[in-house]
């Protein structure tokens, strides 16, 4: 199979944690019409990290970075998960049976259902394990 | 009461003529280091041509840095073998100052030490309890070495472990204490948590770093103590230099080991009495190293002569600085130093600001720094890990438990001309 097709590309943006960064990025990104899929804060003592998953990953990095932020891509994956009680159980059973250790992860629900963002240490090698699992990946090309 | 009356309370022509002999030996012995050997040469100054106290202005200052560039050994007079003890101070960078002693040196500093102690009522029947670090700061030993020339009982208790130093206060005890002011605060404060009285306390002694009136009153009000103040630096053996007298009104420096001048720090003219300006110090009676018109950068006066007890004309309380060195928690920080630590870590930017706060009456200082561009893997991990980072290569080069926040690259101020890279908050809070 050709894992690099599921391999997404997330923009993990350095902030520091005082009032108005998030809205600070978030106005670059309306400006350059990049739309903002999913993303999550992950905050340590005095800064953190914002990660997003966006449908412009190049444009929100080039207008991130020209704005002085700090911003590195991320490569992430997207399982797709039913969007009904005990989806997230159905899906993450999978990961956990088949040794899928999870570094970070987030989700989102859109209209074709749930989709959830992971990070993990061996992106080919889970992207392999995870399609084989019978869990459904999400092509990147489905984000950008 | 007096340790060594009539020395304390020479005055006048004699202490002129004492003076005048130990600063010709100085002199003299300072040629044996390559730095005065050059720094009188270059002057045009012959070790003949000081005739009277008053000549010393012909010879140029000597500032810190010149120890530094000095590093190791290079201030020493006398053969390494004759040296017996090492301290350090920290530098203004990178290394820190080396200061060295001979047995008559380490006597001298124990008997000034014993002399401001007497000075200020305690005797051999008094307890005492050493709270400053034992090691390469000179607070500890210098202390210690004095406390039982006097024939005190001494408990070498050091730093930390705030309450067992109560139990031992409790336990022993103990009359007299020595450490910085702003320990004695903490300390009350765990006392009180603890329910523990300290009634068998007396005197503390409080140094290292500058205080307040308002700060003493509310130590001994505290701790039960009368509170004095004392002044030293490492480059001048360590603590004893000048101490306060039961009149608590000025410190008393000794003039029979110390030639003191005040001037302007910025000509470097010397200034009279009442005139507020820099410490330079020539001492007297060291051997291993002999040190001529240091500059302390701390900043007082002379007062007017005539102290009620006696002893010799005295200066005000430290009231500053005239360079740019902190005092965190007793500890000496020059901005150099963080910077000098911050430009070795690739990972974080050259810009720096330093904060420095009193919370719950201890001194906690803050370093902002930049992540640099190229190290950011967009990972939290990598973040923590360079974070980590500094704050242990800043706790090796300083001593000291520092806070470090990442901030954004291009966040921080840049300065065009004298960067004010510190933001002291502590102002008088006690």
């Amino acid at each position: 199979m050709d894992v690099k097709k599921y391999v997404v590309k997330q923009i993990s943006v350095f902030s520091e944690n005082r009032p108005g960064r998030l809205a600070a990025i978030a106005h670059a990104l309306g400006e350059e019409k990049v739309n903002i899929l999913a993303f999550s804060i992950a905050e340590a003592s005095g800064f953190g990290v914002v990660r997003a998953l966006v449908d412009h990953p190049e444009k929100a990095h080039k207008k991130l970075t020209s704005l002085g932020f700090n911003v590195a891509f991320t490569e992430v994956i997207a399982v797709h998960m039913k969007d009904i009680p005990g989806g997230l159980y159905e899906v993450a059973k999978i990961l956990g049976d088949a040794k899928i250790n999870i570094e970070y992860s987030y989700a989102y629900s859109g209209k074709d259902g749930a989709v959830l963002i992971l990070r993990v240490d061996h992106v080919e090698e889970a992207i392999e394990k995870i399609s084989k699992s019978g869990a459904t990946l999400i092509e990147s090309s489905v984000f950008h | 009461m007096f340790w060594d009356k009539p020395t304390e309370t020479l005055h006048g022509e004699k202490l002129k003529a004492l003076q005048l002999k130990r600063l010709k030996k100085t002199i003299r012995d300072s040629q044996n280091v390559g730095f005065y050997k050059k720094c009188l040469a270059d002057a045009h100054v012959r070790p003949d041509d000081i005739r009277t106290l008053e000549d010393i202005q012909k010879i140029p200052f000597t500032k810190k840095q010149d120890l530094r560039n000095g590093y190791p050994f290079g201030f020493f007079a006398v053969p390494l073998k004759k040296v017996v003890r090492i301290h350090t101070t920290s530098g203004t960078t990178g290394k820190p100052t080396v200061v060295g002693y001979t047995p008559n040196d380490l006597d001298a500093w124990a008997d000034l030490i014993a002399r401001n102690m007497t000075m200020v009522g305690v005797t051999e029947d008094d307890i005492f309890q050493n709270m400053v670090n034992y090691g390469m700061f000179t607070g500890g030993l210098g202390f210690h070495y004095g406390a039982e020339k006097i024939g005190m009982t001494v408990i070498p208790s050091a730093t930390g472990n705030t309450r067992r130093q109560i139990e031992m206060i409790q336990d022993f005890g103990v009359t007299t204490i020595h450490c910085t002011p702003s320990y004695a605060m903490h300390l009350s404060e765990v006392a009180e948590e603890m329910h523990a009285s300290l009634d068998s306390l007396k005197t503390g002694i409080f140094g290292a770093e500058p205080w307040s009136e308002t700060m003493r009153s509310s130590l001994e009000e505290r701790l039960g103590v009368t509170a004095f103040d004392s002044y030293g630096l490492s480059e001048l053996f360590g603590p004893g230099v000048a101490f306060e007298c039961p009149e608590r009104d000025g410190l008393h420096i000794w003039h029979d080991a110390y030639l003191v001048e005040i001037i302007n720090p910025e000509t470097g003219e010397n200034l009279g009495n009442g005139e507020q300006g820099e410490l330079v110090i020539t001492p007297l009676v060291k051997e291993a190293m002999p040190l001529l018109r240091y500059r302390t950068g701390d900043i007082t006066m002379k007062l007017e002569d005539g102290c009620l007890c006696t002893r010799g004309q005295k200066i005000s309380r430290i009231t500053g600085r005239s360079d740019d060195m902190l005092v965190i928690r007793g500890i000496n920080v020059f901005p150099s130093q963080i910077e000098h630590v911050i430009l070795k870590i690739p990972e974080v930017g050259n810009q720096f600001m330093v904060y420095v706060d009193r919370v719950n009456h201890l001194d906690e200082m803050t370093v902002d720094v930049e992540i640099n561009r190229d190290y950011f893997s967009g990972e939290l991990t990598d973040l923590a890990r360079i974070q980590k980072k500094v704050v242990k290569e800043l706790r090796d080069a300083l001593e000291l438990r520092t806070t470090v926040k990442l901030v954004e690259p291009g966040s921080l101020p840049r300065f065009e001309g004298k960067a004010k890279r510190v933001i002291d908050r502590r102002g008088d809070a006690i």
